[in-house]
């Protein structure tokens, strides 16, 4: 007989959105009617802006997820699809009927992501029933040289953000001679508004292992580590439990799978430090010091962890390569363009409706990202920039729209490819702030060693900060441009060299936001709180004595029933009273 | 006075012979206590014979490390991008106000809570997000911490 099987996405997204509840909801129901259905987990189908998600399938509707679901509306959904009738509301994706998303998701191209949101992470038997661990299979059987010829043909570029050919990577540290050798998987995802790397291990983390235990066969290396930022318990919890499975089925451990050879797997969580992202830092935090970047060469190719040669890739990258093992070089170069083959996946947040995880074959034009894969924009406030690449990239204007996603396309715009984390900006963000907001982060997150990127850095906030609070001057802008010059030079590694790019991209593209809170004194957007203007319509504004109760300091007159005044000299922007006038009576500005 | 360090000494024991054990033993020990004292590092460093100058820099230089005494529950606020574009500081005001603290301050005085800044939570898609211990928040308005709190503070009780 068919059997219905409920699934229920529990990353950490679904989880903070209130998947939890749901998932009791629906057990306790199976607790009274045994046999209802089959009750499964996933993660995130990268749907995040609908969580919680609940996807229903096995009978003759064929698959259809659910979006926003509540514990008080999931039973009767559920209960609609069990008597063969298509749920009445919340359907998001559906396979054999029109659906809201369906449209969204078929835009993408998903090898990464495959089998995110489809598959329980936590049972190895789901990944083998999707053809888990048949790469490896194929690859045991293959010479290493054969392997890492497949990945350099493929043409696959790092992930992690500067997009070195990852088999040319591997063929440096095959032909490093030594007893020893390292594989690590860089999992810090440090950029602010990145969860790629969070999503891909909390949703299908054996993908993650099954292209490490490749990579160690192939570059003859018998010990690895996943370093994982602390902030993703979900994803440490799903890993820890992925290796413990991979090792009882013999795919980790001595004498894998009887060919003799033997892998080992650590997992090393992050201690909260932006630059461990960085391979020289990595490798010191692992060694138990302070994670400062060091000078290459020497290349962790030749000399990395204690010394001996190791490999870092990107959890992306990883990911990719038993799907190159399994279908070939030649597939691989079939999607994306020339350069930059294959596929990425991004994370969109900010202000777009379709804020999630998504993959797409590199190619696509930035523009088709955000408005066929990602659904356009949140609200009515049009769009104004897209930020990519975190802290090292940049924000591209609605011009340059038409970019498409490869590593070159990207970088030619000041941004850079970076991680995968996109933020999508409206016309209600400042773009003078965004670029203090950066250069706060990494004036944070430097390490200290540099000192252009120690200093140059903080000076570069003082200038940014002094500018949005209206305090700025014309010959701030050259002041900016010259120090971003020179960090860039002054600097060992990435992060001091990319550390400018939000200043110098927000500065090539919204010249006169910049002029505008220089010369004007006047913050566009209303975000500079320092620059804002507050004032009382007279037209809308019915006495109701809210404003000049709220104000801190006192500065709203006015009688009952009668319009009120701001007294403009005395007023802080503290904005309290335009968020409690009911009347939108009061214009910032 | 003389402290009674015991309580460490399995930990020591654990980690000890491990390369690169420094950091995982100094997680795990505020795991325990709940921060790094001052005593605490210099009796891991006499037991494991690295200078205390050394251990304080690795303690300092990851943001995970606390070397002050925290509250019971730990409310991370996100500051990453998606979130400081999505008003969080509206959150970060709303929580301060919640609990009574100046800016400035981390902990408040009946040690309930310890506010801490985040980059990133990874749930960038719900922002403005944040973490209370590790369950996470999203999609919040500054009118929903009050109740947020609360369900942690009754779990005191
Ligand atoms: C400041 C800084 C932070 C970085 N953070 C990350 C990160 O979080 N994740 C990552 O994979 N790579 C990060 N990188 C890039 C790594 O140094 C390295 O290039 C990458 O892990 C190599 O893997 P790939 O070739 O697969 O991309 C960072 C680099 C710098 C300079
Ligand atoms: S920016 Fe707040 S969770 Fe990522």
């Amino acid at each position: 007989m068919e059997q219905m099987i409920v699934k229920v996405g529990l990353a950490s997204c679904g989880l903070a959105a209130g998947a939890e509840d749901v998932y009791l909801k629906l057990r306790e129901y199976l607790g009274e009617n045994p046999g209802a259905f089959r009750l499964a987990e996933t993660a995130c189908n990268g749907m995040c802006f609908e969580e919680p998600v609940v996807e229903l399938c096995g009978l003759d509707l064929g698959k259809v997820t659910l979006g926003r679901v509540n514990p008080e509306n999931i039973l009767p959904l559920v209960q609609e699809y069990k008597s063969g009738k298509l749920p009445s509301s919340n359907i998001i994706l559906a396979e054999r009927h029109p659906a809201v998303r369906n449209e969204l998701m078929a835009n993408q191209k998903r090898i990464v992501l495959q089998n995110c949101g489809i598959i329980d992470p936590l049972s190895i038997g789901d990944y083998e029933e999707r053809g888990g661990y048949a790469a490896l299979r194929k690859a045991l059987k293959l010479s290493p040289q054969a392997i890492i010829d497949e990945i350099q043909n493929s043409g696959l570029r790092g992930r992690g953000g500067a997009g070195f050919s990852t088999g040319l990577k591997w063929a440096l540290c095959a032909a490093s001679k030594s007893d020893k050798k390292y594989v690590i998987c860089n999992a810090d995802e440090g950029d602010p508004g990145a969860f790629m790397d969070r999503s891909m291990l909390e949703g299908d983390p054996h993908k993650v292992l099954e292209g490490m235990i490749i990579g160690a066969y192939a570059m003859g290396s018998d010990e690895g580590y996943i370093y994982c930022r602390a902030e993703y318990p979900l994803a440490i919890k799903h890993l820890n439990a992925a290796i413990k499975a991979a090792q009882e089925r013999n795919y980790l451990g001595n004498n894998i799978l009887g060919t003799g050879f033997s892998f080992k797997l650590h997992i090393k969580e992050g201690a909260g430090a932006f630059v461990c992202g960085e391979e020289t830092a990595l490798i010191h935090s692992i060694e138990g010091k302070r994670g400062m970047p060091t000078i290459r060469p020497p290349f962790p190719a030749e000399r990395g962890l204690w010394d001996k040669p190791t490999n870092i890739n990107n959890v992306e990258t990883w990911a990719n390569i038993a799907w190159i093992i399994q279908n070939g070089a030649k597939a691989f170069r079939q999607m994306g363009t020339q350069r930059s083959p294959g596929t990425k996946v991004f994370a969109l947040a900010g202000m777009i409706a379709g804020s999630g995880l998504i993959e797409i074959p590199m190619g696509m034009t930035l523009g088709d990202i955000i408005y066929k894969v990602g659904g356009g924009m949140k609200t009515d406030k049009p769009f104004k920039a897209l930020q990519i690449g975190g802290p090292s990239g940049g924000c591209v204007p609605a011009d340059l729209l038409d970019t498409i996603v490869d590593y070159d396309s990207i970088t030619a715009t000041g941004a850079i490819m970076g991680s995968g984390g996109m933020v999508v900006m409206d016309t209600g963000t400042c773009m003078v702030d965004v670029a203090r907001y950066f250069l706060n982060f990494t004036q944070n997150e430097s390490c200290g060693k540099c000192t252009f990127c120690r200093i140059g850095t903080r000076r570069m906030l003082e200038i940014l900060t002094r500018i949005t609070e209206g305090r700025g001057v014309p010959e701030d802008l050259d002041k900016l441009e010259d120090l971003a010059k020179n960090i860039i030079k002054g600097s060992l590694c990435g992060l001091g060299q990319s550390a400018p790019n939000p200043v110098l991209t927000t500065l090539k593209y919204f010249r006169d936001e910049y002029l505008a809170h220089i010369n004007d004194k006047r913050c566009p957007a209303g975000v500079c709180t320092v620059l804002l203007r507050f004032e009382i319509n007279p037209d809308k504004c019915i006495g109701c004595t809210a404003c000049a109760r709220a104000c801190p300091v006192n500065c709203i007159s006015g009688y009952v029933k009668k319009p009120h005044l701001i007294d403009q000299s005395q007023c802080i922007q503290c904005g309290q009273c335009y968020k409690v006038c009911k009347f939108d009576a009061i214009t910032k500005g | 006075m003389e402290q009674d360090f015991s309580r460490l000494d399995h930990l020591i024991s654990v980690h000890r012979e491990k390369e690169g054990a420094l950091i995982p033993l100094l997680q795990a020990v505020q795991e325990l206590d709940g921060y790094l004292s001052r005593p605490v590092l210099q009796y891991i460093s006499d037991e494991l014979g690295i200078p205390a100058a050394e251990i304080y820099g690795v303690a300092t230089f990851y943001s995970i490390f606390r070397l002050q005494p925290q509250g019971k529950h730990i409310v991370r606020i996100c500051k990453g991008t998606a979130c400081h574009v999505s008003d969080a500081n509206g959150i970060k005001a709303a929580l301060l106000e919640n609990l009574g603290l100046e800016a400035g301050e981390t902990t408040t005085p009946d040690m309930q809570f310890t506010v801490v800044e985040v980059a990133c939570l990874g749930c960038c898609s719900l922002a403005p997000v944040i973490m209370v211990d590790d369950q996470t928040f999203g999609k919040l308005k500054p009118q929903m911490i009050a109740g947020i709190l609360d369900r942690f503070r009754d779990a005191e009780v």
